[in-house]
């Protein structure tokens, strides 16, 4: 394996300036190394022959010395991200052959940056799922395998694809999208970092709409520096999306000084789980023991209402998912199941191009939205969500970042977990009150379980605040000092 | 439920309907537990970010290209897409 595919996105862009190697050679060594990766099914479309000229190009930029923020830097695109005139279905079989005659802001962003496109990421369908076992395209498989058993794991979801890309290096990094931990859960799951904005950092216009009051892109990479470089292109108002938000982009880079002297860390007591592996209680406490070390002080806090943050989550985002998934009709794009009468043409299109999750979740929410339950299921959970966002914003009167374990678990083996949708939920028990209340969140890879897969502690920010959240990452990110690797390359390097 | 399945314009096969039914009785149940969180007098959250919706100009942006559009459709003819006969 070449050492190429080994370095950080920093460390191979002071490559690139230093002339040590081409983007071309840098993009040909990922190329080669996701060739031979295909049996994790991360990519689901390649777009090698684009990234050849794409990296091209970048090395004329660079000789020009006009190379961007991200120039010939090769990254995974989760096929939710609308890229011209290439596959981008969301994993649905109902989005078959759709090539969109435009581009998302987002990934515009990162071209205009001199990012390259190595291909389209497996995820679950729609983003709805927490193991990348929805998707219409086949399972994802972790990279990590446990010590006690073989195994094929998930990578977690949705952004499975894109997490087990990175964590396979055959990406630099990866963007993602987090409804309700879709970015932070793979991440922790595949040993990586994985950066949620607050909701209103990047644009959505582009970005195939789940729950558009939840959604937002992020990326996934091997380091909180990468986090924050990639965060610095991707992010940016935009006229296009009427919920992204006119404030300044910092240079996130600038601020990680890795100082957290006199920083106020909470520590909300309702996350301690009954029934909580003991290996995530340990490391979530050697993470507070870390911080105090450093001079950071800990504080004791409390968010009442983190228990109903899951089953609000499961009417809000279900809800807003039967209103955007019915524009799946078989008329315009995709899938067309024929029928000689138009009603049973659409029940049949969207009965053969859904599957059963994202049916479900279709149909929850036409439930919630209907005539006579509204009041008592939809507008009661917009009243919850106002109450979980209310205990976060107290929280943050007496601190300044709040630190949480990710995910319940380390990874677990496909096929399990599968039989109990309400279990599968379950994994975003951590992840999801943040997104309910629009807050910037970030998994850091922090030490390895008794099976020896990676765990991750989440770091929670206020409101457009990520660049004391990516201090704080980063100093995480030193004190835990993970260096453990994936069997997949450890085996191949041996 | 197959009013609901009717209502989301979704096929059930009828011997998948009593499957279905548990399952999403099963996540009714367990959201059910809502209620018992006293929401009297709480403002229903609409938006996480409080801003005003931006206004912009009304002037005519660049549109995407009709061809562009009908080219990802399955069926279209004359510059249309076309559907099943709606009228008798």
């Amino acid at each position: 394996m070449s050492a190429l595919t080994d370095l950080t996105i920093a460390a191979a862009r002071a490559g690139l300036d230093a002339r040590e190697f081409s983007a071309r050679e840098l993009t040909d060594a990922h190329i080669a190394a996701a060739e031979a990766a295909r049996e994790l099914n991360t990519l689901v479309f390649e777009t090698f022959d684009l990234a050849r000229a794409r990296a091209d190009a970048a090395d004329k930029r660079l000789a020009a010395g006009e190379g961007g923020l991200l120039e010939g830097v090769p990254l995974a695109i989760k096929d939710l991200y609308c890229t011209r005139g290439v596959h981008s279905t969301a994993c649905s079989h109902i989005l078959d052959g759709f090539e969109p005659p435009y581009e998302s802001t987002v990934t515009e962003n990162l071209w205009r940056e001199g990012a390259v496109m190595l291909g389209k990421a497996n995820m679950d369908e729609f983003a709805m799922g927490s193991a990348n076992v929805t998707s219409y395209y086949g399972n994802v498989i972790n990279p990590w395998r446990r010590q006690s058993d073989d195994k094929p794991l998930v990578p977690g979801g949705s952004s499975g694809g894109s997490a087990a890309a990175v964590a396979a290096h055959l990406a630099l990094g990866a963007t993602g999208t987090d409804t309700g931990g879709s970015i932070r859960q793979p991440a922790a799951f595949c040993g990586i970092v994985g950066l949620k904005p607050t909701y209103g950092r990047c644009s959505r216009w582009g970005l195939i709409a789940f729950a558009s009051s939840l959604d937002q892109a992020g990326p996934l990479t091997r380091s909180v520096e990468d986090a924050a470089l990639m965060l610095r292109a991707m992010a940016g108002y935009d006229a296009k999306d009427s919920t992204s938000v006119n404030v300044p982009v910092p240079n996130y880079t600038a601020a990680l000084n890795g100082d957290v002297k006199g920083l106020r860390i909470g520590v909300p007591a309702e996350y301690r789980l009954d029934g909580m592996p003991e290996e995530i209680e340990t490391l979530w406490r050697q993470g507070t023991e870390w911080f105090r070390a450093a001079g950071a002080e800990i504080v004791d806090i409390s968010l009442p209402h983190t228990k109903y943050s899951l089953p609000t989550y499961y009417i809000v985002a279900p809800a807003e998912c039967s209103s955007n998934l019915a524009r799946y009709d078989g008329v315009r794009f995709g899938l067309r199941e024929a029928d000689s009468d138009l009603t049973h043409m659409y029940e049949r299109t969207r009965a053969k191009g859904f599957g059963a999750e994202v049916q479900r979740r279709i149909m929850i929410g036409t439930y919630v939205l209907s005539a006579g339950y509204y009041d008592a299921y939809y507008l009661k959970a917009q009243k919850l969500r106002t109450l979980i966002a209310r205990d976060f914003q107290t929280a943050f009167e007496k601190v300044d970042v709040v630190l949480t374990p990710t995910a319940p678990s380390p990874a677990f083996a496909i096929g399990e977990k599968m039989d109990d949708p309400i279990a599968m939920y379950l994994n975003d028990v951590f992840t999801v009150p943040a997104s309910m209340a629009g807050l910037p969140g970030i998994s850091v890879p922090a030490g390895l379980s008794n099976d020896g897969l990676p765990l991750g502690l989440q770091l929670l920010g206020q409101p457009f605040d990520e660049a004391r959240m990516l201090n704080a990452a980063q100093f995480l990110e030193t004190a835990a000092a993970f260096s453990a690797k994936p069997a997949w390359l450890t085996e191949r390097a041996a | 439920m197959l009013r609901i399945a009717k209502l989301a314009r979704i096929e059930v096969a009828d011997d998948a309907t009593d499957g279905l039914a548990d399952e999403l009785n099963a996540i009714m149940t367990w959201v059910e537990q809502l209620s018992e969180v006293d929401t009297e007098g709480v403002e229903p959250m609409t938006s996480v970010v409080a801003v005003k919706l931006p206004l912009r100009a009304d002037v005519a942006g660049a549109a995407v290209p009709r061809e562009d559009l009908l080219a990802d459709a399955p069926n279209t003819e004359d510059g249309f897409f076309v559907v099943p006969k709606v009228i008798e």
